[in-house]
């Protein structure tokens, strides 16, 4: 039986069409078959991130409309062939699929795949809602930030409705310095109010960037980044195998910081 | 002028609670809400009603009210903090129970019989509020 997971967040720009990119390359690197599914109809990202979109012939509409087969719609990934796409209409609207149309899909996923991520659009609408509807786990991707923990708060709230009880938080980019200057909530922290089981953390990491320009997912780098391994660690844990958490405490011993705790030491007094 | 700004800057520093505690504390109100699914209108309901039970009983300080929902580990807590003035006496409180019979009968609101009780006990306010003088001339 295949897993079929969801990456949603509720809040956009928060990560989660760069974890369903990694997640899904890393998952396949590991020899699993894998298809990501791209639920953002009218905005999809994924192919982007996966320097898949001048391969794209056809989408899930297509196939739905019985204009293709979904062999023919799906992108297979040259550098790794267990990875496939399943692409998003461009041109039409977040209601171009319905929930159950989009079970129909997976379901025939199903049969040619061990893994199916489903990256899901911002936003709790009905294309989030589609995203879901085939959906037995899910991953909640959120930032430290208030907002993106309301919305995911919310979410979670949305996804048990849904009766999606598997669900596992990622805590993206974390910046270990400032939560150690108590200037970001720490990983506890929004572990603690979303009270879900933590599966993964990946620091703030420029690389991000860098690796969505070339349309390369990080976990493909020869010299792996911090987040490259941080979503790496993620899909060993997705398949059952315990990795610790990386250590992301930052060496706090330079002349400014030193000089910051100084004054700050002297305020008390004062 | 170099040592008063440098005073505040590190004055400020030390006062202020850190912007993580601050997001905390905000998120968790703010999720507590959101999970009860109340509007703020029917909180805001609850509170009067409730304090409108407890004031016939005991005289609350309304300056330290704290009323909030909070929330831990998905469950959802309300959170009343009513700091006591005063207790009433059994006199007082069959008084005020005829009140309050007089005014649901009159059909009016709860505010003018918090006037009332507020009148009757000004000395207690006035004294709190020169604590309240004398505490911010020391800062001065």
């Amino acid at each position: 039986m295949s897993r079929i997971i969801v990456v949603t967040s509720g809040k956009g720009g928060v990560g989660k069409t760069t974890t369903t990119a990694n997640l899904g390359m890393a998952l396949a690197r590991r020899g699993k078959r894998v298809a990501v599914v791209d639920a953002d109809f009218g905005l999809r990202n994924l192919d982007l991130l996966l320097g898949l979109e001048n391969r794209i012939v056809y989408t899930a509409v297509e196939v739905l409309a019985g204009e293709c087969r979904l062999d023919q719609a799906l992108v297979r990934d040259k550098r790794q062939p267990n990875l496939a796409l399943l692409p998003a209409a461009q041109n039409r609207t977040k209601d171009a699929v319905t929930p159950l149309q989009m079970k129909k899909l997976v379901a025939a996923l199903e049969k040619a795949f061990d893994f199916i991520l489903i990256d899901s659009p911002a936003g709790i609408e009905m294309g989030f809602q589609t995203a879901i509807a085939p959906a037995k786990e899910a991953l909640i991707v959120t930032t430290p930030e208030i907002a993106a923990v309301r919305d995911a708060d919310r979410v979670i709230g949305l996804l048990e409705a849904n009766d999606i009880k598997k669900k596992y938080l990622i805590v993206n980019r974390l910046k270990p310095a400032m939560v150690q200057d108590d200037l970001m909530m720490s990983v506890k922290d929004v572990q603690e109010i979303l009270a879900i089981p933590l599966i993964g953390v990946v620091p703030d990491d420029e690389k991000v960037i860098v690796s969505t320009n070339k349309g390369e997912p990080m976990v493909l780098a020869e010299k792996p980044s911090l987040a490259g391994m941080a979503l790496d660690n993620i899909a060993r844990r997705l398949e059952g195998e315990k990795v610790p958490f990386l250590d992301l405490t930052v060496p706090h011993d330079d002349f400014f910081t030193r000089l910051r705790k100084l004054f700050r030491g002297s305020s008390g007094k004062s | 002028m170099l040592t008063e700004f440098l005073d505040r800057l590190f004055q400020r520093h030390s006062t202020q609670t850190s912007s993580r505690e601050t997001v905390k504390q905000r998120l968790q109100i703010l999720l507590a809400h959101d999970r009860t699914d109340l509007s703020p209108a029917m909180v805001e309901q609850m509170r009067n009603e409730i304090l409108q039970v407890v004031s016939r009983y005991v005289e609350i300080d309304s300056e330290g009210i704290e009323f909030l929902l909070e929330n831990s580990d998905r469950a959802t807590a309300l959170i009343a903090n009513l700091p006591i003035r005063r207790i009433r006496t059994e006199e007082q409180i069959a008084e005020e129970q005829a009140a309050t019979l007089q005014v649901a009968e009159e059909d009016a609101a709860e505010n003018p019989k918090l006037d009332l009780s507020l009148g009757e006990f000004s000395p207690a306010e006035l004294n709190s509020n020169e604590e309240g003088m004398s505490t911010s001339s020391g800062t001065t």
